[in-house]
Order: C-alpha cells, then structure tokens, then sequence
C-alpha cells in the first residue's frame, strides 16, 4: 500500500517575486528575492535550510543554479524539472524527503528568466526534431478549443464568449494582485474583439510570458510550533504523467486531460475529499490558455462535464463565487515563469490562509487545491497539490 | 518488346495569373496562368507525387530501378532518386539515378529505363521527372516557366505503349544554362536560339526516328514536343517536319494553365496525348536541348485497362489561383523578409532523421499484432519508434502499417497565427484515417476558410526544413484534390 504525505509536512513561510518582463533582473535575483522572502516569512535564516529542490524547465542547468545565486554552503540542491509542471515537483521532492524523515527543514524553489530570449514564446517548446508538423503551444491547445465546441455544439461566438469569461475573471483578480504580471481589468467586448493567437484562441485567452520565481519553507508537521505563521499543511500531492496516446488513439476526445481527471481523483483520495465543488475553498489551476481552465474544471469534477460554461455563467469560479478560482489572477494574469508557476500556485493559498491577501482575501478558507500541468493536453504531466489548515 | 506500362502526373494546386507578373513589374503578359509549387514543394517532392499517381495498383516492390530527371534538383552532391524511392516504398536492391542539368533529361532518362529494360538488366523501371526551375523576377522566363512532374514505368509486360525506336542528336550551343553562381535560368539571344538550335534539332530527330521506324509523317497520331518560349516556334517546327496541325498534341493546356516545367514538358505532354490515346495510335515523343531525343510509340490495347488516376486532366483541373505575385516571391524566398520573432527552430538530425527514414519518409506507422490498432506517432518527445502499443501495451509484437494512401478526415485543427511558418496561418489538423490510426500533421495546399471539423484530408509528401543545405522531406495532409 503506498503511504501518504497527508498531513506529514508544512509550509511555514512562502516568497514569490513580482512575475513580469523583468529586463532589470536575472536568475539570481529573482532567486535571491523569492528565497529571502521565503526565509524572512518563515523566520528562518539560509544556513538552517537543510537541502533544496529546484525547479525550472530553461534556467541554468543542474542544482548549481541555486546553490550558485544563493551562495549554499554545501548543501545538497537537486534540479527537478517536468515542463511546466517543475514548480510542482519541487515541492513534492522537498516535502518527500521531509516527510521521509531524512531532513526537518528543506526548501523549494521554483524560477525561470523567459525574458532573455529576445523574442515571444518558449525556446525549445515548439518545432522540435521529433514534432513534424509546425504549431505553437497556442495551437495545439487551440485545437482542444475546436473540438470542445464542435462536440458541445457550441458556435464558434458562443464558445468563444464561454471562455472570454474565464479570462475576464482573471483579469478582475489579477489587477487586484500587486505582483501580477497583467494588472488590468478587460472586458468582454475586449476579449472577442483581439486578435487571433490560433483559431479560436485570441491574444486574452492566452497566458504571460513572464519571468519570476517563488519559494516554501517545508518543515515536519510536529515542528509547526517552533515557527510564527499559521501551518499550512499538505493534504495531498499526486501526479500523473502521461503516455501520449492521446494524439494516437481515436478513443482520446480532446475536450479534457485524463492526466488531470486522474490526478485530481487520487488527490482528493490522499486529502480524503469526497465533493470537491463543496468541500475545496479556492483553486489554482494552470490556466495556461483559457480552455485548459474551462477543461479543468471538470476534470477536477468541479462543473460537470460538457457543463462548465453553466458555472461560468453563474459565475462560480469568480472571487465571490462559491468556489472561486485563479483568486490570484492566475497564469494568465500573474504570469508564467515556466519553473515558478507551481509554487505561486501555492503562495496565493499562504497568503489567503494567512489572512494576507489584501483586497481578494477569501472569508475562512479550509482547503485550497492547485493544478500544475506541464505539456500538450494530449501528452500532458498533470500535478494536484492541495494544501489546508 | 519494350514500353510504357502506367503513367502519372503531378500539378501543384496554386496558378498564378500572368497578369499578376505584369502588374508588379510591368512589360507584356502571356495569356493564362502558370503552375506554382507551394513553398513546401519542390522537384523532388513533385516527382514523388507524380510516382505515387504512376504507381496506383502497382507493387512498387517489383520495380527494379528509379531514374530522377530534372534540372532544379535541390542538391548538386547528393541523390534524390534514393530518397525518392523511400516513399514509393521501392527495394533497396534497386539502380537509382539522377539524370540531370538538361531541358532533355526527362526524354534521356526514358532512353535509358527502356535500354536498360531491353538490356535485361532490369525487369521494370520507374522514370520520374520535374521540375521547380527559376526565371529572374520582371523576365519572360518568369511567366513561361511553370512546375510540375510525371512519371512513366517502363517495363515489358502489360504495356500501354510499345516503344518503336529511338533517335537522338548532340549538339553545343548555349540556349539556357545555369551555371554554379546562377539562381536564375539564363537564355540565349531568341532567334539564334531557336534558329540554330530548336528548329533544327527538332525536325532533325523527328526524322531520324522516322527513317529508324520505317514510317512516314501520316503513320504518326500525335507529335508530343515540348514547346519553346515561344509557342509559336512549336507549331513551326513540327509543320517543318512534314507533319498537318491536327498531328500536333496541342501545347496550349500545358502553357496556358501550367507553363513549361522544364525536363518534364514532353513527357507530360505524352500523358496528356495517352488520356486520350487509343489502341494503335502512334506518338512521337521529342525532347530537345543540346541536341533532341526523339522515340515512337504505340498504343496496345492495354490503354483501356488502365485504372483511375490523375494523370495530367485532373491535375490541371484542380487548383487554386494565387491571390496575387507577393505570395510567388515569399513562397521561393526572392525577397528577404523579416523574420518571425520565434524561438528558433531546432537543427535536423541527421542521425536521427536516418534511423526513422521508413516513417518519416515512408509514413509507416506500426499495427498491434495483439489488439489490432494501427498508430503512427508524430511528436513524441523523443525519437521513435514505436516499441509499445498505445492501445494494450504489448511490446515488439507489430506489423508495418503504411498511411501513405490511407484516406482521413479532419477530428479538430486551428489556425495558428503564432508558428513561424512561410504562408502564414500554420493550419495544424488532428486527423483519422479510414481504419484507424490518429495524428497531427501540417495542412497544406488549403484555403483555411474552409477547413471544418470532419473535412476530407489526403497525405502529400512535402519539404518540412531547410537546414545546413539538407531538407527534410515529409508528409503533410491536404483537402482531397
């Protein structure tokens, strides 16, 4: 039987750097910020950091990075990285190895400089050797768009109005965040008339581009007393990778993530969640296109499937909503450092939890979930963390 | 006995107007339009295109051999005919060769499939000519060139066409050339070129062919020759040769909606004039250029035997006109253009791309001897080849599965303005073939307008990459033509 992270470790103290186009700044920096904030959060100084995961898909290559920008005395560093999901495997290696009871104190780090590259887009990410046909990471999720509307019978206006909405969401709570790469507020109208990215995908349905880092102090939960802030536990951390038969199988809809579904099953499994919609108070999911969060929300069983547009017509997942989600402004609106992106899903939770989150504070949150996806959603790995008092 | 057995053809799918060369430069338009092959296509691609259509009910796997003419191969050290023969699907234990840097190499080639067939050294032989050649931009040339391929098997048995004879003269003059530095053809001064050269060489060879066959110009049905520049000097040189007009297989299907595409003229004007053969007709096939080959054949009662194809008729009729002359000079990269702020593609690997030549080249795909399911894999994340099944993860227990033919239809697609690609949008499609097997590939040759959910696709071999001076050929699918 495989054991479980339920309730063994906790997050003490969280850092996380404004996510933007940092022209001024560069790995180190952004590492050095989220970490210092982390560590000054937690009360804790560098030398009591027993050994770090780092996560990032671009930046630097082996632990060195981190111990390099952090000037580490000898610790050991371990570089995860799972595509977009490497925020996410950080945390699941440090809170592992505490929970394995080999360290009481470790750190995880999530940071990607994107903004070097001199021009839009991932490098490496598109036109690989093995890929022969030319999409950009737009399209291919651009393509789940396509075939959610043709299956749900949804005209292209109203699917495209379905998924305006998640986005319009966003923008509301990210010009709310004060370390949101986008901080304005759109409209509808806004978001139906930009520019095409990818049939059906405009530019509003689509992520930053951003650099940022963010960071987690983990300890084992029957150390919480020693630190100041409120202990926020893991409940559950699972992952699912995929075996990319989707683009190979006629079974394969291409309107959800079976990783995600499955991930987010075995998730609620470990949290002991039996409802979801009831008993999660806040997500964060990797919005990285606005019809990978329209899809989420019923792979996480939140809205039932070919029904999310009821809930977000409802306006469910809004900050007032009953199950609010992307309070923070998500990836589309915070941004998406590749590396950092899964532990600022993790941050907004902190703040929330700790009463921190300014003018989107959420009244009494019990349970938060966050989503970290890597990958095409067809070949994708999927990570659900969910984290809670 | 030696002849033609099937025959193909291949027109890419875009036509520009001449009139549109006038319109961004100026000067004088010839009437109609040319054939233009898209900027994923090229001698070698058509010449893959026209060989599938040639091989329509044929076991490529009994053809001996594959000669390659054309004057714009994309090489001047590497054979094409060798890779060629991997998407046709051809033997290893073939004789391949590239016969070119002449407007007559699509004729020599034929010579030489049939002496070789006649030899004995080979039992069938597949000749495959095209050609993507260049004129300056504002010039003649421009408007007169066109592209496209053929492709004859020659063999001894089930001939639709018995070879009768065969004639051929040399001579050196300077009509076109290109030279190492050239990216344009070159011509000679007009009249000296064809009043010294064309319309000597042609009657020349029509009669010394004649002579060879013991036949007269009245025993001839049709006189398939490629045209000069100007169409005019067609006309002049087969009347020379003692022939009426009505023996001419009449050249202006070819310049007024395709254009000349180089070594392969006469040999799809062959194809046009056996659409529409009949048992015991004779033709008189001339191909000219330093020198004419001139050959006779005739036409057996096998003619009607032969299946559906698209021969040349069908290819001229499905097309699409270009919007405008922009687009021919960004498709053949005349004009530097910005390029795309993207990251930047990765470089070919040539190991690789060589391991994986049966599916990449080829499009084999594997099918599960335990469950059934026929897979292709296009973007895995590392290189192939498939070892498990996707479906019931049996390991190693396949049959080859070949797509190349397979009819699909289009499960779901975007319109990708963000990829770097030439002719922007990327039109990307997730397709199903009859039969089963799914996979994403590039749709090319479309309007995207009219690209829907449940569209009827047809794979077509095409350029992929350009780099280091190699390109990497691949399939992409297309709107059925």
């Amino acid at each position: 039987m495989p054991g479980s992270i339920r309730d063994k470790v906790a997050i003490v103290g969280m850092g996380c750097t404004r996510f933007g186009e940092l022209w001024d700044k560069g790995p180190t920096d952004l590492i050095v910020e989220a970490v210092n904030e982390a560590l000054t959060d937690a009360g804790v100084e560098l030398k009591d950091i027993q050994a770090v995961w780092g996560g990032t898909l671009f930046s630097g290559t082996g632990g060195r990075t981190v111990s390099e920008a952090l000037r580490l005395q000898y610790v050991p560093v371990t570089r995860v990285e799972n595509a977009c999901g490497s925020g996410h495997e950080a945390v699941r290696g440090a809170s592992y190895a505490v929970a394995a009871g080999i360290y009481d104190i470790c750190l995880a780090v999530g940071y990607e400089k994107l903004k070097d590259e001199g021009m839009g887009g991932l490098p490496g990410m598109e036109n690989r050797t093995n890929t022969h046909y030319q999409s950009s990471m737009p399209g291919v999720f651009a393509m789940m768009a396509t075939r959610y509307f043709h299956r749900y019978g949804l005209s292209p206006e109203e699917g495209k109005k379905m998924l305006g909405k998640i986005s319009v969401k966003s923008h509301k709570n990210g010009a709310m965040n004060p370390k949101a790469h986008l901080r304005r507020e759109i409209t509808l109208e806004q978001v139906l008339g930009a520019p095409i990215i990818a049939w059906p995908l405009g530019l509003f349905d689509c992520c930053g581009v951003s650099d940022g880092a963010a960071a987690a102090v983990i300890v084992r939960a029957d150390m919480v007393k020693k630190f100041h802030n409120k202990p926020v536990y893991v409940k559950a951390l699972q992952i699912s990778a995929s075996p990319t038969t989707g683009r190979m199988l006629t079974s394969y809809d291409y309107t959800h993530v079976e990783e995600a579904h499955r991930a987010g099953i075995a998730a609620y499994k470990e949290a002991g969640i039996t409802n979801p919609r009831q008993e999660i108070s806040m997500a964060e999911v990797h919005d990285c296109f606005s019809i990978t969060e329209a899809v989420t929300m019923e792979d996480l069983q939140f809205s039932p499937r070919g029904r999310v547009k009821e809930d977000i017509d409802a306006g469910t997942f809004e900050l007032g909503g009953s199950l609010p989600v992307q309070p923070d402004g998500g990836l589309k609106c915070f941004g998406h450092p590749i590396g950092a992106s899964g532990i600022r899903m993790l941050y907004e939770p902190w703040l929330q939890f700790q009463g921190r989150a300014g003018k989107r504070q959420i009244k009494d949150p019990k349970l938060a979930l966050a989503h970290n996806m890597g990958n095409e959603p067809y070949a994708p790995v999927v990570s659900v963390c969910i984290v809670g008092l | 006995m030696v002849g033609i057995t099937s025959y193909g053809a291949y027109i890419p799918w875009h036509r520009m107007k001449r009139e549109d060369c006038v319109k961004a430069w100026g000067g004088f338009a010839m009437p109609g339009e040319r054939a233009v092959a898209y900027y994923d296509e090229d001698s070698v691609s058509m010449a893959v295109e026209a060989a599938l259509d040639c091989l329509t009910g044929v076991d490529a796997k009994k053809v001996d051999g594959l000669f390659f003419a054309t004057t714009s191969s994309p090489y001047k050290e590497k054979q094409c005919s060798a890779l060629i023969a991997v998407p046709l699907d051809m033997r290893s234990d073939i004789r391949t060769a590239d016969i070119t840097t002449s407007l007559r190499a699509g004729t020599s080639a034929l010579m030489l499939a049939a002496d070789t067939v006649k030899s004995g050294s080979a039992h069938s032989l597949l000749v495959a000519a095209a050609d993507m050649r260049l004129g300056a931009p504002a010039g003649m040339g421009e408007q007169q060139m066109g592209d496209g391929g053929v492709a004859l098997l020659v063999g001894k048995d089930h001939m639709i066409a018995e070879i009768l004879g065969t004639y051929s003269t040399s001579d050196e003059l300077a009509a076109t050339w290109r030279s190492e530095e050239d990216k344009f053809v070159r011509a000679g001064e007009d009249r000296f070129v064809m009043d010294e050269g064309y319309s000597k060489w042609v009657p020349e060879a029509i009669g010394g062919v004649l002579k060879k066959c013991g036949l007269t110009p009245k025993d001839i049905t049709k006189v398939t020759l490629d045209p000069p520049g100007d169409p005019r000097r067609h006309g002049k040189a087969i009347t020379q040769a003692g022939f009426e007009a009505g023996q001419m297989q009449d050249p202006y299907g070819l310049v007024l909606n395709v254009g000349l595409p180089g070594c392969a003229t006469s040999l799809m004007m062959l194809v046009a004039a056996l659409e529409d053969a009949k048992p015991g007709d004779r033709i008189l096939v001339v191909g000219s250029g330093n020198g004419a080959d001139a050959m006779i054949l005739q036409v057996t009662d096998a003619i009607g035997k032969l299946g559906e194809r698209r021969g040349i008729k069908k290819n001229v009729a499905s097309k699409q006109v270009m919007a405008n002359y922009n687009d021919y000079l960004r498709w053949r990269e005349l004009v530097p253009q910005e390029a795309a702020r993207r990251p930047d593609k990765q470089h070919i690997r040539f190991s690789a791309n060589w391991r994986e030549r049966k599916q990449l080249l080829g499009l084999w795909g594997v099918k599960c001897r335990r469950c059934g399911t026929p897979q292709y894999d296009n973007g895995a994340a590392t290189t192939g080849p498939i070892r498990i099944c996707a479906q019931c993860q049996a390991q190693d227990d396949f049959d080859d599965y070949n797509f190349v033919r397979r009819k699909a239809k289009v499960f779901s697609y975007t319109q990708d303005n963000l990829a770097a690609v030439t002719d922007p949008p990327a039109s990307v499609v997730l397709i199903e073939f009859e039969g089963g097997g799914r996979a994403f590939f590039d749709l090319t040759d479309r309007d995207p307008a009219k690209v829907e959910v449940g569209m009827p696709v047809e794979m077509t071999f095409r350029k992929l990459q350009y780099d280091r001076g190699l390109t990497n050929y691949f399939w992409k699918a297309r709107p059925v033509r």
